[in-house]
C-alpha cells in the first residue's frame, strides 16, 4: 500500500501543479489590462503604473507564473477587486458555507439514492425499477437553476413552509449570537449547542440542499443499480443462492459492498460537480458561500477571485480523489492488497 | 501455487436483453427527432415572428392564441423556446463536434504512439478534468467576452479531455491487435494505419459518448446563458429566458417553466438514448 | 436424494440440455461427462431451480421436494442445507468483501443451524486450518477456496453434493486433496455425490454410474465400470482416447 500510497500523491501533486499553472494562464488571458480593471477606468497613469507594479505585469511571463506559485504557497491568494478584501480571508468564509450545503446535499443524496438504486436492481425491469430510472434520468437532466427557483416559488413564496433565502434568520446574530469555530453555521450551532441558530439553518438549508442532491441522487441510484445488478451475476451470487439465501439478501449482504465500490468513486465525481452546481443554487436562494461569491465576482469581472474560487474547487476535487481512493481500500479487502 | 483456468462453458446464462431498455432509448430517440425538427422548423412552426415586442400584450398567460403565454414585452413565448432551441442545440453541436475532433485525435495519438507523449498528453488530460466543466466554462466565460461563440470555447476547452481518454484506451487496445501489427510490420506508415485501424475503431464508443453527454452540454451551455456568461440579448437561449423570467415566476409562472421544461425534456432525451445506446453496444451491460 | 424424469432446458428457442433420467441415491456417486457447452453445467443447476431466464419442463424432485412445481420459499429450504454446491471456479465463487467465517454463519444462521463449534468441526472435516474462517476469499488459495466450499455443505449438513467441475481450476496435486476429501466424506457421512466433469481419469476413481452427454442430450449411460471399460457410444470412445 505504501507505494500506491506515494505514487497515487505524486500523481496529485502534479495535477494540482498542472492546475495552477492552467489557472494562471487562463487569468491572463484576459483582454484589457488587468491594472485597469483594478485601478479603474479613470485611474491616472501613476496610479496604473503603481498598479503594474503591485501585480508585477512588467515582468516576464515565466517570472510572473512563479510568483504566482510563489504568493499561492505563502498564502497570498491575491485581492480581490470587488471586495477589496484578500482573496484568501473572502474564501475562508465562503468555502465553509458551500461545504455545509453540499455536505448536506451530498449525504442527503447517499441516503436516498442507495437503497433506491437497491430497490432498483431488486425489481429490475419489473415497476419500480422502471420507474427509479426514469426519475433518476430526470433528476440528471434538470437544470438546476430552474429547479431552485421552481422550488422556492412554490415551498417558499406561495406555500410558505420554509425560508426563501440566506443561511438563517440574520435577526439570531442579535438574540443569540454564534460563537465561530469550523466556520461551518450548522456545525458551530450544534458544537456550541445554539439550538435558534441551528434549526434555522437546518430550515434555511431543506430547499436548497434538496435541489444540490438532485443530480448526485440520480448518478448514484443509477451507478448503485448497475453495479449491483453486475455484481449480482458474478458467480458468488451463484453460490449464494445454491446456499438458500433470498435475492434480497444477496443484494444487501453479499452484493452492496463490492458494488459500492464505484459508486463510491462516483461521490468523489459528483461532490466537485456538486459544488459548481452549487453556485447556481447559491445564487438563487442568497446563500452565502463560493458560488454567490464567484456570481458576484463575475458580474464585477473580479478575476483574482475567481482565480481563487477555480483554483480552490479544482484542488478539493483532486483532494476528494485521493480520499475516495484511499477509502476504497476501507471497503474493499482487494484494494489493499494493490 | 500455479493454477490453471479453464475457460468458462460457453452455455451462458446470459438474459435477453430487456424489451424495456429498447423502448426506453426509442423513446429518447424519438424526443430527439421531435425536438431537433420542432426547432429546425422553428420559422415555418413558430405562431409569431421571433423577437417581436408586443408591448400592450405583456405577461399574458397561456391562452388558444399564445400557448405559452407571452412574457413582459410581449414575445410569445413558444416561439421563443423554438427558437431557443436553435441556439442551444447550436452550442451543442458545435462544442461536442470540437471536444471529439481535439479530444479523439490527441487520444489516438496518445493510445498509438504510447511511451511518453501518451504520458504527457494523459497527464495534461487529468489536469483538464480536475476542473468542473462549469467551473472552468466560467472562469473563462469571465476573461473572454460574453457571447454564445465564448461560451462554446468555454464548454469546448472543457469537454475534450472526456473523448481523448476514452480514444487513447480505445487506439492503445487496437494497436495491440495482430493485424495492426502485421500492417506496421509491412512498413505501413504510421498516419496509415491510424487512419485505417485505429480511427474507425474508435468511432463507435465516440458516437456513445456524444449522445452521453449531450445533455450535459446543454445544461452547462444553460447555466452559462444563465449567469450572463453565454448568450445574450436578443438572442433567444433557454438559460437567458429563464434569468430574464425569474422574478416573474410567482406571479407569471409560464415565463420561466416552459423555457426550463425545454432543457429538461432536451436533456432528458439525450441522456435517455445516451444511455440506451451505451447498453447496446457495451456486452458487460447487458443485463440492464 | 434426486430423481430426474425428462428433463429439458431450453433457453429461447434453442434446447440446451435433455436428460430423459438421472438418478443419485444416498451415498452414490453419479457423473456427468462430456465437453464443454454439451448441457452438463445447466443440468446440475436447473436441480436447484438456479438456471435463470431458462425454460425448464419435465420432472425433477430432489431431496423430495418439486423443483419445478415447489414456491420459491421452499426450494431455498433445500438450496444449502440439504443440497449443496460446489462451483468451478474456487474463489470467483466466494463473495469478495465477506470473511469466510461471515459467510458460513450467516448460511447457518439463514437455515436456522449454527454455532461456532458447527463451523470450527466442519473446516477441519476438510483439513483446513480454522483461521481460515477470518480471511477473505482473495487470501486463500484455489484448493483452499474449494475445500471451504464442501465445508460450507458439511456445516450446513446437506445430503447431496453438486459439483461443477470442482476440480479442472486446480493445479493436479491439489486436483488429488480436493478428490480426496470428497470420497472420506462419501465413506464417513453418507453423502450422495453429483459430479460433472470433463475429466474421466477423475470419473473412474470416484463415480458409481456415468452419463455421457454431447450436444445437450444423453448418448450413454450405466455403472461407470461398464462405461468406460466397453463404451458403447463412438463419442464416449473419443473421449477415453483423449486421455493420456
Amino acid at each position: 500500500m505504501p507505494r500506491y500510497l506515494v505514487r497515487r500523491l505524486g500523481q496529485a501533486v502534479l495535477v494540482v501543479a498542472g492546475v495552477i499553472v492552467l489557472t494562471f494562464a487562463i487569468m491572463r488571458l484576459v483582454p484589457g489590462d488587468p491594472a485597469v480593471a483594478f485601478a479603474g477606468p479613470k485611474a491616472t497613469p501613476e496610479e496604473l503604473a503603481a498598479a503594474r507594479l503591485r501585480f508585477g505585469l512588467d515582468d516576464a511571463i515565466p517570472v510572473q507564473l512563479w510568483n504566482y506559485i510563489r504568493d499561492l504557497v505563502t498564502g497570498d491568494w491575491g485581492t480581490s477587486l470587488r471586495t477589496r478584501q484578500p482573496v484568501r480571508d473572502d474564501l475562508l468564509l465562503a468555502f465553509p458555507a458551500s461545504l455545509e450545503l453540499v455536505g448536506t446535499a451530498l449525504l442527503l443524496a447517499i441516503a436516498v439514492g442507495i437503497p433506491v438504486g437497491v430497490l432498483a436492481a431488486r425489481y429490475k425491469t419489473k415497476f419500480p425499477d422502471f420507474g427509479v430510472r426514469i426519475t433518476s434520468m430526470l433528476a440528471v437532466s434538470v437544470p438546476v437553476f430552474w429547479l431552485a427557483l421552481a422550488l422556492q416559488t412554490v415551498f417558499a413564496s406561495n406555500l410558505g413552509w420554509f425560508p426563501i433565502a440566506g443561511e438563517y434568520d440574520s435577526a439570531l446574530d442579535t438574540t443569540s449570537p454564534l460563537t465561530l469555530w469550523t466556520n461551518i453555521t450548522i456545525v458551530d450551532a450544534l458544537i456550541t449547542g445554539n439550538w435558534p441558530i441551528f434549526t434555522s439553518t437546518l430550515e434555511h438549508l431543506v430547499l436548497p440542499a434538496v435541489v444540490v442532491a438532485a443530480y448526485p441522487t440520480g448518478v448514484i441510484a443509477q451507478m448503485t443499480r448497475a453495479a449491483l445488478i453486475e455484481e449480482s451475476g458474478q458467480d458468488h451470487a451463484r453460490l449464494e443462492r445454491a446456499l438458500g439465501f433470498g435475492e434480497t439478501s444477496i443484494l444487501t449482504r453479499f452484493a452492496l459492498r463490492p458494488a459500492l465500490n464505484p459508486v463510491l468513486s462516483l461521490i468523489a465525481l459528483v461532490f466537485a460537480y456538486a459544488i459548481v452546481n452549487g453556485f447556481l443554487v447559491e445564487a438563487v436562494f442568497n446563500w452565502p458561500g463560493l458560488g454567490r461569491y464567484a456570481v458576484q465576482s463575475i458580474s464585477n469581472r473580479d478575476t483574482p477571485a475567481i482565480a481563487g474560487v477555480t483554483l480552490l474547487v479544482a484542488v478539493v476535487y483532486v483532494l476528494a480523489n485521493l480520499v475516495v481512493d484511499l477509502l476504497q481500500g476501507v471497503v474493499d479487502p482487494r484494494a489493499r492488497a494493490r | 501455487m500455479t493454477e490453471t483456468r479453464v475457460a468458462e462453458e460457453p452455455v451462458r446464462l446470459r438474459r435477453t436483453l430487456p424489451k424495456v431498455t429498447d423502448r426506453f432509448a426509442a423513446a429518447g430517440a424519438v424526443l430527439i427527432v421531435v425536438i431537433l425538427l420542432a426547432t429546425i422548423l422553428a420559422p415555418w412552426l413558430a405562431p409569431y415572428p421571433v423577437d417581436r415586442l408586443d408591448l400592450v400584450h405583456t405577461l399574458l398567460p397561456p391562452s388558444g392564441a399564445h400557448w405559452f403565454g407571452t412574457d413582459k414585452v410581449g414575445r410569445d413565448v413558444l416561439t421563443q423556446v423554438l427558437y431557443g432551441g436553435r441556439t442551444s442545440l447550436t452550442i451543442a453541436v458545435a462544442v461536442l463536434a470540437m471536444s471529439a475532433a481535439v479530444g479523439v485525435t490527441l487520444g489516438v495519438v496518445a493510445g498509438y504512439a504510447g511511451g511518453w507523449l501518451r504520458d504527457v498528453i494523459m497527464r495534461v488530460t487529468d489536469v483538464f478534468l480536475a476542473f468542473p466543466a462549469l467551473l472552468l466554462s466560467l472562469a473563462l466565460a469571465v476573461v473572454l467576452e460574453p457571447s454564445v461563440t465564448t461560451a462554446i470555447v468555454a464548454i469546448a476547452v472543457t469537454w475534450w479531455p472526456w473523448y481523448a481518454r476514452l480514444a487513447a484506451s480505445v487506439a492503445a487496445s487496437i494497436s495491440t491487435r495482430s493485424y495492426v501489427d502485421a500492417a506496421r510490420c509491412l512498413g505501413v506508415p504510421a498516419p496509415m494505419i491510424i487512419l485505417r485501424h485505429v480511427l474507425p475503431n474508435s468511432l463507435t464508443p465516440v458516437l456513445v459518448q456524444i449522445s452521453l453527454d449531450a445533455g450535459g452540454v446543454i445544461l452547462t451551455a444553460a447555466a452559462l446563458s444563465y449567469l450572463g456568461l453565454g448568450a445574450q440579448e436578443p438572442t433567444a437561449e433557454w438559460g437567458l429566458m429563464v434569468e430574464q423570467g425569474q422574478t416573474l415566476f410567482t406571479t407569471n409562472w409560464w415565463v420561466v417553466t416552459f423555457p426550463g421544461l425545454a432543457i429538461l425534456v432536451t436533456a432528458f432525451a439525450f441522456n435517455v438514448l445516451g444511455e440506451g445506446l451505451r447498453n447496446a453496444l457495451d456486452p458487460r451491460r447487458v443485463v440492464k | 436424494m434426486i430423481e430426474v424424469r425428462d428433463l429439458q432446458v431450453r433457453y429461447g428457442e434453442r434446447l440446451v440440455a435433455a436428460v430423459p433420467e438421472l438418478d443419485v441415491r444416498e451415498g452414490e456417486c453419479v457423473a456427468i461427462v462430456g465437453e464443454s457447452g454439451s448441457g452438463k453445467s445447466t443440468t446440475l443447476l436447473s436441480l436447484l431451480g438456479l438456471t435463470e431466464g431458462a425454460h425448464v419442463s419435465g420432472n425433477i424432485r430432489v431431496c423430495g421436494v418439486d423443483v419445478l412445481q415447489a414456491p420459491e420459499r421452499r426450494l431455498r429450504e433445500i438450496r444449502g442445507a440439504r443440497v449443496a454446491l460446489v462451483m468451478q471456479s474456487p474463489q470467483a465463487a466466494l463473495s469478495p468483501t465477506t470473511r469466510l467465517g461471515t459467510l458460513m454463519r450467516r448460511a447457518l444462521k439463514l437455515h436456522g443451524l449454527g454455532a461456532d463449534r458447527v463451523m470450527v468441526e466442519a473446516v477441519e472435516a476438510v483439513m483446513l486450518d480454522p483461521g481460515i474462517l477470518r480471511r477473505y476469499p482473495h487470501e486463500i488459495s484455489g484448493g483452499q477456496a474449494q475445500r471451504f466450499a464442501i465445508a460450507l455443505a458439511i456445516a450446513l449438513g446437506a445430503e447431496v453434493i453438486l459439483a461443477d467441475e470442482p476440480t479442472s481450476a486446480l493445479d493436479v496435486t491439489v486436483q488429488a486433496e480436493v478428490v480426496g476429501v470428497l470420497r472420506r466424506l462419501r465413506e464417513e457421512r453418507g453423502l450422495a455425490l453429483l459430479l460433472v466433469s470433463h475429466d474421466l481419469a477423475l470419473v473412474s476413481t470416484i463415480a458409481d454410474r456415468v452419463l455421457v452427454m454431447k450436444d445437450g442430450a444423453v448418448v450413454e449411460s450405466g455403472p461407470a465400470a461398464e462405461v468406460l471399460a466397453a463404451p458403447s457410444h463412438p463419442y464416449t470412445r473419443e473421449l477415453l482416447e483423449a486421455l493420456p
